[in-house]
């Protein structure tokens, strides 16, 4: 799903000022997550859990974490991880 | 298809998800998406969470974007009226906007403290917006001598949960017999309450705080309650629901009231008179609607699938690419707060039985069953998610309840009583 966001933009000067250039957003359906914990194995700087079943995560990896945050998203087995990576030309 | 301007209103997670499906709908169309607050949508659940714990950054939850928008932005510019005839709507600071299709999201706020005075006091917190919860943690990080939340509900608790964390000093005060009783009922209530007890949060159940006393310059220092014991805080969270934002709909002919505004099964927009707009459609959580499930019952629901799933329903609607079928997504929601991770599908309000379907409470790990007249109404979860959806599937059914014993790791279901607060203590 290629995404970028050329949008225009209205009464607001810029997007979005603590968007970091070429960084990614991440957030993760929690209704989906099952703690199966892949992500955890993945990208181990940006997912963790907390207790048993509580993922807590990164929503705003720097654009080092490509690749990282990639796997993560391929491993989820229910696939409930939503990356918008602005530089890659992907999602 | 419509190719005409679609307009959002509500730069949420409903109208973000409901601009994209209409792209990926096809809609080429204009798009604008208009939000009261200066952000891009973002993500509410760490806000309570990891945001007031200080691991993330309140700016860095704002939502991925999954498709391209070609959306003219209009952030900053609350909504103020809808003209239906002329098709257009009004924007704080003058400017119009003429619509062919509006799709409606904006959400809802936190309810302030009655006392608008004691409401305004620096010191009083709500968390709802990305704004709020930089403001909390902000107060915490401060290390107040003691947090008063004021409010058991969902958000109440993982504050609470949140400060234990930041090893802060916290009263819970909840004027009910325990924690989310309103939604899980006393008896599961109570099983979250222990949890919070033994982490340390002092709470107070059937206690009201009737006045928040300030220090002469306008910071709380004191909260009073009804049976006149006194409090020193100076870290208040009120955490007592939320009201829908839908005055700008005031001489719309909308029906609407602070629970929303009133739509058909499709998911357009009613008129006083019960007659559907189809130009206008609403989602998340200002949307009231008739749930197939519960046998058309109009509700209002603040969950985070429900806004995604009925944002892209909404606007699939309206650019002409709708199903044809109500919009019938279980309620699913869920929460984690010291460690314990709870989540729930479908919706226990008029539950008439509990059962334990699997696990023990006492483990900490189980799943709790919830009938009414003998059927499966809702599922929920602790620290077992893994089970649910198998229950989800008999939500969604209407099973028979209780569920045949031989379909539990239990020998014999005992069952309980939910006890859920009577309509009078309500």
């Amino acid at each position: 799903m290629p995404v970028s966001n050329h949008d225009r933009i209205g009464t607001s000067p810029s997007p979005d000022p603590s968007r970091a250039a070429g960084g990614l957003q991440v957030s993760v359906d929690l209704n989906l997550c099952q703690a199966y914990a892949q992500c955890c194995y993945a990208a181990p700087e940006h997912f963790v859990l907390h207790g048993a079943e509580a993922l807590h995560y990164d929503p705003a990896p720097s654009a080092a974490a490509r690749q990282s945050i990639e796997r993560a998203r391929v491993a989820c087995p229910v696939q409930a991880i939503l990356v918008e990576d602005a530089g890659s030309g992907r999602s | 298809m419509s190719q005409d301007h679609l307009v959002v209103v509500g730069a949420s997670l409903a109208g973000l998800r409901g601009a994209e499906a209409a792209r990926k709908a096809g809609f080429a169309g204009r798009l604008t998406i208009v939000g009261a607050e200066p952000h891009r949508p973002y993500d509410r659940p760490p806000l309570s969470k990891q945001v007031l714990g200080g691991s993330v950054a309140p700016g860095a939850t704002t939502l991925p974007i999954l498709e391209p928008l070609d959306a003219e932005w209009r952030l900053g510019s609350a909504v103020t009226s809808l003209d239906r005839i002329g098709r257009t709507i009004d924007l704080e600071g003058g400017e119009r906007i003429a619509y062919d299709r509006l799709l409606i999201a904006t959400g809802a706020r936190p309810r302030p403290w009655p006392d608008a005075a004691q409401n305004d006091l620096a010191g009083i917190h709500t968390l709802r917006g990305r704004d709020d919860a930089a403001a909390l943690r902000s107060a915490l990080a401060a290390r107040p001598e003691r947090v008063l939340v004021v409010g058991g509900g969902f958000i109440g608790c993982e504050v609470a949960a949140a400060c234990r964390d930041l090893d802060l000093p916290v009263t819970l005060v909840e004027t009910g017999p325990t924690v989310l009783a309103a939604i899980l009922g006393v008896h599961l209530g109570s099983v979250v309450a222990a949890l919070h007890e033994a982490r340390g949060v002092d709470l107070r159940f059937g206690s009201e705080v009737e006045a928040f006393e300030d220090d002469g310059t306008g910071h709380v220092v004191r909260a009073r309650f009804a049976d006149g014991r006194t409090l020193e805080t100076g870290c208040v969270v009120v955490a007592l629901g939320a009201i829908r934002n839908t005055e700008w709909l005031a001489g719309s002919g909308l029906a609407f009231d602070e629970g929303g505004v009133d739509c058909d099964a499709d998911g357009y927009v009613l008129d006083a008179e019960g007659r559907p707009d189809r130009a206008i459609a609403a989602a998340g959580d200002v949307a009231r609607f008739p749930h197939p499930l519960y046998d058309g019952r109009f509700v209002a629901l603040e969950h985070w699938g429900h806004a995604a799933a009925q944002g892209a329903h909404a606007a699939r609607l309206l650019v002409g690419r709708g199903t044809g079928e109500a919009y019938a997504e279980v309620p699913a929601f869920w929460s984690s707060q010291g460690g314990l991770t709870i989540k729930s599908v479908g919706l226990t309000e008029g539950a008439d039985g509990l059962v334990i379907a699997q696990g023990d409470p006492k483990t900490g790990r189980f799943l709790a069953l919830y009938g009414r007249a003998g059927r499966c109404i809702a599922a929920v979860s602790f620290d077992s998610v893994r089970w649910l959806p198998a229950y989800a599937e008999m939500v969604a059914s209407r099973a028979p309840f209780p569920p045949p014993g031989g379909a539990v790791d239990q020998g014999g279901l005992t069952m309980l009583t939910p006890g859920f607060p009577g309509e009078d203590d309500r």
